[in-house]
């Protein structure tokens, strides 16, 4: 009894803090909720102007406003510039410093490069040649639209220091407000345990004390007469003893079919991954469409795993995660997948370039129709104009895609008999609606009445 | 007495000798302790252990249940996307290539259908019309590519090598023989390829002493000649046979392989009648062939007296006196059809098949005369250049030793040449000696190296069919192994850093290409230079025709005669590993798996060759499976002799044999393709017609036929036909009457729903499929059946297997024979057959084809009946019927009562005795990874326990569907396509929606000349047939 109710206890905080953390995960701002983004960089957000209100030690970057200056940063130069990291071009965290201390360049030098860089190569400086070589002989896109204030602005934001340590302390900040929700839940629940246990206690107390009256008092507590024991009633029935036994068979002869039928659908499938790819942050919280890598969904039977080289559209300056981390998924875990992606792909992240060695993902198939069904995705997504989630679920919200539907043919004959379709704008259907609207005197043609539960359509 | 008796068990006991051992043997079994423990381990321990035999036994017994519970797990399926996914390539939708296949023996412009990179489907490239269609064997290349004993890398000797090594040895080979001035020899299939020829005549230029050699493994050498004789160009005679009314071929298969092949579009649109209009073929020949079986007249005769027939039309013609004589009846035939001919005139076109120069040259005369449209001297066919005289002189000088190195590409002549023994010898003596093979096969394992060459799906070529019509070749998959392509190793040698593509479109963008651009070309597979076309081209003059004819007219023969020919289904032999053209049935004597010497029964009877029906005591023709049976006979040409099998056949000329070619074949092949006699050692002098003699020998030889009955006895109802001559002056109800039944005594159309047990469905809304059949433009060529097989996943089963009927096809071509002279004298024979007696006798004459029948070919496929026995029977509801049309089958469900195909009428129904996927016991191409590589995957690979039928390949009309509704449109007039109407070139075969108008199917359902199989059964198909009509009108 008591190991029931620690286990009751147990599973009941875990509810309790997993309650905690969705609703911490509501209260954090958008920012918070994406995945980082060489464009958006949220952590700089928060942690930039601390340090810039705080310190502003930077000696060049007084003249700027470094919040102008990261929306500039994010459209003008996000493209090709990360601060901490090499992409098409230098990282440039502190340039205007580095410049100036290494090279002895000084802004003008900056600002004629960023408004004109291709003039100044022709012209032979040495600095903008050596760049100008040293990334594949690509100049930077000159950006003669910015003015004075923009590059200063842009200077002050580079000039920032690495923000890392802060966006430590948002995550701990996180835990702890996680660990503070975690210990009042308990807390709830350890005074009401203490509450019942005393009740208990106290019920007890009153029944012995009043027991000791009735003794002192000679009142006759009344003795429970002795009857036969309702088992042995029960035993010595041999009707009601068949009823049962008939009962218990049909029962478990119930539960049985239910058992096997249940053999080969593999509702909740839910396997592991060789990569840990969340639904949840890419369709939930990001909100990219399904389709977009999905594709094939639209004109062929197959929805399509995507392949690798659609993910590295993204991924390519998607390189680490700032989304909202949990105990289970940390930020490092997360860092991790991606560059199991990379590793699958052949990216090599340091140098930005393909390496050529690729090793294909071998994906553990979720939905697994049998050979005998013909299935195709494009009918129903381009068509029928299904939402994946009919048959999905909610995908996403799956951190690990689990099969929601049971894919058994009761299931499709079932949607197949209520679902409409989409008749209005496609000139397939024009004529065969009106005549066969006529025909079953409806306005709305259900996919079986289309002939949609016929054998032919789907098994051959 | 009796008590005396000493029964003893050995000879020690007798003796009693050794008492004891035999004492301890009358209580034990053996002597000696038996060593148990040593073999049952540690005696200790096992006594010591808790695990009794019940316990083990439990355990036994609870790991087999869980076991089998956890067996219930689905298995753990992966799916690996590409990395970087190439542009055009979607999972799930199939692309579509034109390309041209010349592998040296068929040529056609065709459309590669390929899935996730897999070519998995030939169809015809619509866009052409040079060179005909694909035709069998063609349909069936595409399962050549993934043939697991294909050359995987190339090979030094008997050792694997690299291109690396290779590249190395041979160019230092090849230098030092230009230096040492010794001739280096390019022993070539026909090509046909104006790249290949610029690359041969640099490589030429490089190497100093190069001959190139052209090898057809079937010549039509002669031809070559004549044509180049009177026309200048080596090339062949090109006809259009659409544009003629009269047909006389005197020994021309040319809907075989005739001159390459090909001509089966143009021909069958000039037999469909039209405003009461339609061509007359008269056929000369000895063997029964494809041509012979649709002609409106056959002659059978011996080959010798083709030769006097053809000289003497040519005496007719020109009115020019050629002696010669012939049969009476044969020349009678002569006189009728040279009148014939004359009337047409203009109009008429003849062709003959005879390998002789003499005889090719009076054809050119004949057609010279008669002005004939169908002959078109400007577009000389290119497809065959093989040059028989320039083999013979390679052979003799590679004896000589004055050959330094020979490279062969695309020929194998230790297979293909009469004379392989010395070809081999000769081998021997050549320095270096390379073969560009697919195969470790009979001549590329005597050579210094094997070059694995690549399929003609993984290379790039171009292709001259015709003069002035090219034709692109294209990968359509990489490379399946480490092959290079003949080209590619000329580049190499001569140095040229270019790769064959770079070089075809130089050639292309320079010679060839007029106006027209390099992409549009590859896109269309196809490029017509019509300023080619349009010169003319001036006959030389030649007056040695009339001196032809008279030798020819003196041809004369004792013995037999063999014809050689070459099978529909197997071509020149190259492909003879291919399962689907093994187990394809010869279109006439529906055997498979097999090649055999075609015999008239009369000459079978004489040389003790014949198999009685039944015969209580001897070989009947038939096993109690049906199965037929054959005797064996000794074949002997030229001191050459081949223990042949015997095979029947109605039509064949008396005195005449047949035999084809492309069985045989031992190197690279399965163990259960190696089936058939190679008849190239009797191909003397690259004549097809050879003097042989016959005798019996022991043995019975067992044929996997699929068709035992021949005739159909009277039964005009499963075919129609009638007279051109009727069919215009008579009305539709006299020559296709509808079957009547009595109702209240009264005569009704079966068609009607006053008899009809059914409710009728009504199918006027949405699409209603019906396929027609038209029996008049049906050459039987087979092409359905084998794109039918790749379609469908069809699987093969093996000759074992079609020897029990248990054959796959979802597509049967039937043949039927007329036991008397034509199939009307069937009829009114069975008519008149009135009381017991007569009707024993009767019947049992029609089911014996006439010696020179008329042959019918039916293509029977499930005819999707609206009221369907099968449907009505099945206790599962397994096949149901759609509203469509169609008859469903739904695998799954099915639980293989085989009830349906019982009661089907037309036994369409096919059941899979056995797994033939994956099964050692069935080792053909889907028992391999790369064999499976073919298989359509939309659809389904049906296991054993099943019944499956044609589908009316339901997951194309499907499609189309899908494609409409996907654009939003309605579907096209004629879009909708099944695998056997879109293989069918010759027009036979046109399927679509009734429902629409302006499809050309509506039209043909309500023809006078359409008529249903079976209709007296009341089964409502949709699949209708064209009523033939023959062209018996002498002129």
């Amino acid at each position: 009894m008591l190991l029931l109710c620690e286990i009751f206890i147990t599973e009941y905080c875990s509810i309790c803090m997993k309650k905690s953390y969705q609703r911490l995960e509501g209260n954090s701002t958008n920012d918070m909720k994406q995945v980082i983004h060489r464009k958006i960089t949220s952590g700089f957000l928060l942690t930039g102007l601390i340090f810039l209100l705080t310190f502003s030690s930077n000696l060049f970057a007084q003249d700027g406003d470094p919040a102008e200056g990261k929306a500039l940063f994010n459209t003008n130069c996000a493209a090709c510039h990360n601060l901490d990291r090499k992409m098409t071009g230098p990282a440039l965290r502190g340039v205007e410093a580095r410049l100036s201390e290494d090279e002895g360049l000084d802004r003008d030098w900056i600002s004629g490069w960023i408004r004109n860089s291709p003039s100044m190569i022709k012209s032979g400086d040495a600095y903008a040649v050596k760049i100008y070589t040293e990334y594949s002989n690509a100049p930077m896109t000159p950006m003669p639209q910015l003015s004075d204030e923009d590059i200063s602005n842009i200077l002050a934001y580079t000039a920032q220091e690495k923000a890392a340590p802060a966006g430590g302390t948002a995550v701990t900040t996180q835990a702890k407000a996680r660990e503070e929700g975690g210990i009042s839940n308990e807390l709830i629940l350890g005074a009401l345990a203490i509450l019942f246990m005393l009740l208990a206690i106290g019920l007890i107390v009153v029944n012995k004390t009043l027991r000791r009256f009735a003794i002192a008092n000679n009142v006759d507590v009344a003795e429970e007469v002795r009857r036969r024991s309702l088992w042995k009633a029960f035993v010595k029935n041999q009707f009601l003893l068949l009823v049962t036994a008939i009962f218990f068979l049909l029962t478990s002869a119930y539960f049985m079919y239910g058992f096997v039928m249940q053999i080969g659908i593999d509702q909740g499938y839910q396997p592991v991954q060789p990569i840990h790819f969340s639904h949840k942050i890419h369709a939930g919280d990001n909100k990219i469409d399904c389709k977009y890598c999905h594709s094939s969904a639209r004109v062929s039977k197959t929805s399509g795993i995507p392949s690798l080289n659609v993910c590295m559209n993204c991924h390519k300056s998607i390189f680490e995660y700032n989304g909202e981390t949990t105990a289970d998924y940390s930020k490092e875990f997360y860092d991790g997948e991606i560059n199991k992606l990379y590793d699958a792909v052949g990216w090599d992240d340091e140098e930005q370039q393909y390496t050529g060695n690729t090793k294909p993902v071998k994906w553990v198939r979720v939905h697994n129709l049998p050979d005998f069904v013909y299935y195709n995705h494009s009918q129903h997504v381009m068509v029928g104009g299904i939402e994946c989630q009919t048959c999905h679920g909610p995908i996403e919200e799956m951190e690990i895609v689990e099969q929601h539907s049971p894919l058994t043919m009761g299931w499709c004959i079932n949607c197949h008999k209520t679902t409409n379709v989409k008749t209005k704008d496609n000139g397939y259907y024009t004529k065969i609606h009106e005549q066969l609207s006529k025909k079953y005197g409806v306005d709305q043609l259900t996919v079986a009445m289309q002939g949609g539960l016929e054998c032919g359509k789907c098994h051959y | 007495m009796s008590s005396n008796k000493k029964y003893w068990k050995s000879v020690g006991e007798l003796n009693e000798e050794n008492s004891s051992d035999l004492e301890t043997l009358r209580h034990k079994e053996f002597v000696q302790e038996v060593p148990v423990d040593e073999f049952l381990g540690d005696k200790d321990t096992l006594e010591s252990s808790s695990t009794s035999r019940r316990d083990f036994l439990k355990y036994v017994g609870f790991s087999t249940a869980a076991a089998s519970l956890a067996a219930c797990e689905g298995p753990v399926r992966k799916s690996i996307p590409y990395v970087v996914q190439p542009d055009q390539i979607i999972p799930g939708v199939a692309n579509y290539y034109a390309t041209t296949i010349a592998n040296g023996h068929d040529f056609a412009s065709i459309l590669v259908k390929t899935r996730e990179g897999r070519p998995i489907k030939i169809d015809n490239n619509n866009l052409a019309t040079t060179n005909g269609s694909a035709n069998a064997r063609v349909n069936a290349s595409v399962l050549d590519l993934y043939d697991s004993l294909r050359v995987a890398s190339p090979m030094k000797g008997e050792e694997e090598s690299s291109w690396t090594e290779f590249d190395a040895d041979t160019t230092q080979a090849l230098n030092s023989l230009k230096n040492e001035g010794k001739e280096i020899v390019l022993l070539t299939q026909t090509f046909a390829s104006p790249s290949t020829s610029r690359l041969i005549s640099e490589f030429r230029e490089k190497y100093g002493n190069v001959r190139h050699v052209v090898y057809d493994a079937i010549s039509e050498s002669a031809a070559i000649e004549a044509y180049q004789n009177k026309y200048g160009e080596r090339g062949l005679a090109n006809y259009d046979f659409s544009k003629a009314a009269t047909i006389v071929s005197v020994g021309a298969d040319f809907l075989g392989d005739w001159h390459g092949g090909g001509f089966d579009s143009a021909y069958a649109k000039g037999r469909i009648p039209q405003h009461g209009k339609m061509s007359r073929h008269i056929q000369f020949e000895s063997n029964m062939s494809l041509t012979g079986a649709n002609a409106d007249k056959r002659i059978p005769l011996k080959p010798s007296e083709q030769k006097v027939v053809l000289a003497k039309l040519y005496g007719k013609i020109t009115g020019s006196s050629v002696s010669g004589t012939l049969p009476a009846n044969v020349a009678a035939a002569v006189d009728a059809t040279a009148s014939e001919l004359l009337k047409a005139g203009s109009n008429a076109v003849v062709v003959t098949g005879i390998q002789d120069v003499k005889a090719q040259n009076i054809v050119l005369a004949i057609n010279e005369a008669l002005g004939s449209n169908a002959f078109d001297a400007s577009t000389p066919i290119k497809t065959r250049q093989g040059d028989d005289k320039a083999v013979a002189q390679l052979v003799a000088d590679m004896n000589a030793g004055t050959i330094g190195a020979i490279i062969m590409s695309g020929v194998n002549p230790m297979y293909t040449l009469p004379n392989a023994a010395e070809f081999e010898a000769g081998l021997g003596k050549v320095d270096l000696s390379i073969a560009f093979s697919m195969k470790v096969d009979e001549t590329a394992s005597l050579t210094n190296y094997i070059a694995a060459a690549p399929h003609y799906l993984e290379s790039w070529g171009d292709v001259e069919l015709k003069k002035g019509h090219y034709g692109l070749m294209q990968p359509t998959i990489r490379p399946l192994f480490d092959t290079r392509q003949f080209q590619d190793a000329l580049l190499m040698w001569n140095e040229n850093t270019a790769t064959y593509h770079d070089y075809i479109k130089d050639t292309w963008n320079t010679s060839v290409l007029n106006g027209s651009t390099w992409s549009q070309a590859l896109h269309d597979g196809i490029y017509v230079n019509t300023n080619v076309e349009a010169a003319a081209v001036e006959a030389e003059a030649n007056d040695s025709a009339n001196a032809d004819a008279r030798v020819l007219a003196g041809a004369s023969s004792n013995g037999f005669e063999l014809t050689l020919y070459s099978k529909t289904g197997m071509g020149d032999g190259q492909q003879a590993n291919n399962p689907w053209l093994q187990e394809f049935p010869d279109p006439l004597t529906r055997a498979s798996w097999d090649n055999y010497l075609t015999m008239s029964e009369a000459d079978a009877k004489e040389l003790g060759l014949f198999l009685e029906e039944s015969s209580f005591f001897n070989e009947a023709r038939h096993d109690a499976t049906g199965g037929l049976n054959g005797k064996y006979a000794n074949i002997t040409v030229n001191g050459v002799t081949l223990k042949v099998p015997v095979m029947i056949q109605p039509g064949q000329a008396k005195g005449s044999v047949g035999l084809s070619f492309g069985y045989g074949k031992t190197l690279g092949m399965k163990i259960e393709m190696q089936t058939g006699v190679n008849a190239y050692p009797l191909y003397n002098d690259f004549d097809t017609v050879q003097e042989v003699t016959i005798e019996a020998t022991t043995g019975k030889h067992e044929f996997a036929c699929v068709q035992l009955h021949n005739t159909l006895m009277g039964r005009g109802d499963i075919i129609k036909e009638t007279t051109l001559e009727v069919f215009n002056s008579e009305k539709a109800s006299t020559w296709n009457s509808v079957p009547v039944v009595s109702l209240n005594h009264e005569e009704t159309p079966v068609t009607s729903s006053d008899v009809d047990l059914w409710a009728e469905f009504d199918r006027s809304i949405g699409h209603h499929f019906n396929l027609s059949i038209d029996l008049n433009a049906c050459t039987g060529c087979g092409s359905c059946v084998i794109a039918c097989h790749a379609e469908n996943n069809v699987p093969v089963v093996g000759k074992e297997e079609i020897r029990r009927s248990r054959d796959m096809h979802w597509l049967r071509i039937d043949r039927y024979y007329s036991s008397e002279d034509t199939f009307e004298h069937d009829n009114e024979k069975k008519d008149n057959i009135k009381g017991l007696a007569s009707s024993l006798t009767g019947f049992a004459e029609m089911e014996d084809p006439s010696e020179n029948p008329q042959v019918v070919f039916q293509p029977v496929m499930c005819q999707h009946c609206n009221h369907a026995p099968c449907e009505t029977v099945c206790p599962v509801a397994a096949t149901s019927h759609g509203r469509q049309g169609q008859n469903h089958m739904a695998y799954n469900r099915c639980v293989g009562t085989r009830y349906c195909a019982n009661n089907c009428p037309y036994k369409v129904r096919r059941f899979n005795w056995f797994l033939y996927n994956g099964n050692d016991e069935f080792d053909f191409h889907m028992n391999d990874d790369l064999g499976r590589m073919v298989i359509n995957p939309d659809v389904t690979v049906r296991s054993r326990g099943v019944m499956e039928k044609c589908s009316m390949c339901i997951q194309m009309t499907q499609k189309t569907i899908l494609d409409a509704k996907r654009d939003g449109r309605v579907v096209k007039p004629n879009e909708f396509k099944t695998a056997c109407s879109a293989a069918c070139s010759s027009g036979a075969m046109v399927f679509g929606d009734i429902n629409d108008k302006h499809s050309d199917i509506t039209e043909l359902k309500d023809d006078n000349r359409a008529y249903h199989l079976l209709e007296s059964v009341g089964t409502k198909p949709n699949v209708v047939y064209q009523v033939k009509v023959r062209n018996t009108n002498e002129a």
